[in-house]
């Protein structure tokens, strides 16, 4: 059995480890929000207001979204360590990766409480 | 060192049609690029997109009106439905990954039989969802 840290030098592994517990959190999320919307009532108005007015619903839909950008973070990286061989190209579409990420967070915060 | 392999010429220099048409990826390489394509796509534009039409139908009643007669648009359900695809297959597929990095499925036989079920799933959900709605 090989001994492996997550933590300090091995930081690739904590990423690969992150990437698939986010994966697992966001496809439970999914699944209860399908089922939710296939078996309740017909969506109108009035009940996707309610849905998302509720206070564990915004809490849960936040905890995603984060588990979600963490995901993407891991993932886009990967693509663009992957492609982007220039130094200053990687670093300058990591940062832009960032930014998108921090900005659809943020724009998740604004929808949830408004 | 086996002596087919010294018979071939070498190097080989690939055109663009031996690059299309003569070199096939197997399946797992096919459902791993499609994995990283449909997660590019989900990056971007689709959360983004997401994140819009969440914006709009909450905002208030006309903002919820709004976006089901903008989703009705033939051009907006095309588009959901590409990202139907790419969520299905994103999700079949990171499933596999997660057994496979759990050390199951790995065998050759297992692992082609396991991205044929992941093609197929992720198109028959496309499908369904897709008819859901048209």
């Amino acid at each position: 059995m090989v001994k492996r840290i997550v933590v300090g030098a091995h930081y690739g592994l904590g990423s690969w480890l992150a990437q698939r517990i986010t994966a697992v959190i966001i496809a439970v999320y999914s699944v209860i929000l399908l089922v939710m919307f296939m078996t309740g009532r017909p969506i109108s108005y009035g009940v996707w207001r309610d849905l998302f007015s509720q206070g564990w619903m915004r809490v849960a839909t936040l905890v995603v979204a984060v588990a979600v950008a963490w995901h993407a973070w891991v993932g886009v990286r990967d693509i663009v360590m992957d492609y982007a061989k220039h130094d200053g190209l990687r670093l300058g579409l990591e940062v832009i990766t960032l930014l998108v990420l921090a900005g659809y967070l943020g724009w998740t915060v604004q929808i949830l409480w408004r | 060192m086996s002596s087919a392999a010294a018979k071939k010429p070498r190097p080989k220099y690939l055109s663009l049609s031996a690059l299309l048409f003569e070199i096939r990826l197997p399946a797992p390489a096919w459902v791993s690029g499609l994995h990283r394509l449909s997660g590019a796509l989900l990056f971007f534009p689709f959360a983004a997109w997401l994140l819009y039409l969440l914006d709009t139908s909450l905002a208030s009643e006309q903002g919820y009106n709004h976006v089901r007669s903008y989703l009705s648009m033939p051009l907006a359900k095309l588009g959901l439905l590409v990202f139907i695809w790419a969520y299905a297959h994103h999700f079949c597929a990171g499933i596999r990954f997660l057994f496979l990095d759990l050390n199951k499925g790995i065998d050759l036989p297992q692992a082609r039989m396991t991205s044929y079920i992941v093609f197929a799933a992720s198109i028959l959900l496309t499908l369904f969802f897709g008819w859901r709605i048209w």
